[in-house]
């Protein structure tokens, strides 16, 4: 048996996909005219550790965007003290976005086509042992859950930020689940050799 | 105590069933340190040896060959009685069945241990109070296990477990008949034990039970065949997972 290998959690400097965001934005206006830091502050709470990357730059940029193409408009409120503040308003052309977002079905990032295609490919063209990547990929994922999880077990019952986290260990654990077959059936293959 | 080394050590662990023809190598020549506080979680198919091992690590079946220390005792050598009496005082075993007693309640199934192991019937009481306690059943202890949901009967199970304080606690599919609900209170509160110090080897094909270990060995036909150190660090690239990111 080889020495253990380290897993640690990859650092990275996130960008969001600015189209969650967006239409997220936008839809919590279709319940009021808010603030910036309104918006962000409900991110936030609903993304729970998720949210400690969001950034209030990002939420302004992508309000200044959603202004410019005329999803939302903007007047300035004046303040005494400090800089004028923008207050956020949707328009019926963001309200029709959000409608739309709300009845799309699309699901995002199926994750297997691209692995399994992988393992094919390396097999075919004798470039790697489909069996080290599944094992590599394992270790890959494991360490996900492990991190996901512990974010997941951190959150109270009833945060809506744990039902975020739960969904996301719950992808993990069947994608973990199909690269056991996919470790059998090649496993297998490479028994016939 | 003060020790050095690991708190449990296997060499060359080997259990055999049958002979000639119809011989099952289920365990095939295991090497396994755990160190004090470590959470180890065994991987791997139906039938690849898993529970043997945990029988043999928790002195229920005895050894084909090889050596197993537990806190610097050699319990391959050792009699019958005083490998009884080891099971009984230093290992707690968590069952995926729970093996509950039916006819008693929550509380008494948890002073068990604790009276079979010659403490007073008051300090038993004591404990399996705070260990109910602990695994926030204090409301249900004066239930009969048929009256609990699988996740409390766990729950209860794993109070049972740890009435002795045991140095070890071995679990054999901890969430193996659970739903999601209940297997995430397993989670938690076995997550908290971790924390708190207590040592465990858990056998599972539940990737979440195995999520919460230190270490994380699979085992297939008997041997160990690869080993991963899960590090549990900061959250940074949950976003993209949550499809948040990219």
């Amino acid at each position: 048996m080889s020495a253990p290998s380290e897993l640690t959690d990859r650092e990275s400097s996130p960008t969001y996909e600015l189209g969650v965001v967006q239409e997220v934005l936008l839809a919590l206006l279709s319940a009021e005219v808010s603030y910036g830091y309104q918006l962000r502050a409900r991110l936030q709470l609903a993304l729970g550790p998720l949210g400690d990357s969001l950034n209030g730059g990002q939420v302004y940029v992508t309000l200044g965007r959603l202004e410019k193409t005329g999803l939302v408009s903007a007047q300035r409120v004046e303040q005494s003290e400090r800089p004028d503040r923008k207050v956020y308003t949707l328009t019926e052309t963001g309200r029709v976005r959000v409608s739309e977002w709300l009845s799309d079905t699309s699901w995002p990032k199926p994750a297997p086509a691209e692995f399994h295609l992988k393992l094919v490919a390396a097999a075919a063209a004798g470039l790697a042992d489909p069996v080290r990547l599944v094992d590599a990929q394992r270790h890959a994922l494991l360490a996900a859950l492990a991190s996901t999880q512990r974010a997941a077990l951190a959150e109270q019952d009833e945060s809506v930020a744990g039902l975020l986290l739960e969904g996301v260990v719950l992808r993990l654990q069947a994608d973990l689940r199909w690269l056991e077959g996919c470790a059998r059936f090649w496993g297998l293959k490479g028994g016939q050799r | 105590m003060t020790r050095f080394g690991p708190l449990l050590s296997a060499r060359g662990l080997r259990r055999e069933y049958g002979t000639g023809l119809g011989l099952v190598r289920a365990v095939n020549g295991v090497d396994l340190d755990v160190a004090a506080g470590e959470t180890v979680a065994v991987m791997g198919p139906s039938g690849c040896g898993k529970s043997s091992l945990l029988h043999l690590l928790g002195g229920l079946e005895r050894l084909s060959a090889g050596e197993l220390r537990l806190a610097d005792q050699r319990m391959d050598a050792m009699s019958e009685k005083s490998l009884a009496q080891l099971r009984r005082t230093a290992i707690g075993f968590v069952f995926q069945a729970f093996h509950l007693v039916e006819e008693l309640t929550a509380a008494e199934n948890v002073e068990l241990p604790a009276l079979l192991a010659g403490r007073s019937p008051r300090a038993a009481r004591e404990r399996a109070s705070e260990l109910l306690e602990r695994v926030g059943l204090s409301d249900r202890a004066s239930h009969l296990p048929s009256a609990l949901s699988g996740g409390q009967r766990q729950r209860v199970a794993i109070a049972r477990a740890l009435s002795n304080e045991p140095e070890l606690v071995l679990a054999d599919e901890p969430t193996g008949n659970l739903d999601t609900a209940a297997t995430v209170d397993v989670l938690r509160l076995l997550d908290g034990l971790r924390s708190s110090g207590q040592t465990f080897v858990i056998v599972t094909h539940d990737e979440r039970i195995a999520a919460t270990a230190d270490r994380l060995i699979s085992m297939r036909d008997g041997v160990f065949v690869e080993e991963t150190r899960l590090t549990h660090g900061t959250s940074s690239g949950l976003g993209e997972l949550a499809g948040l990111e990219r």
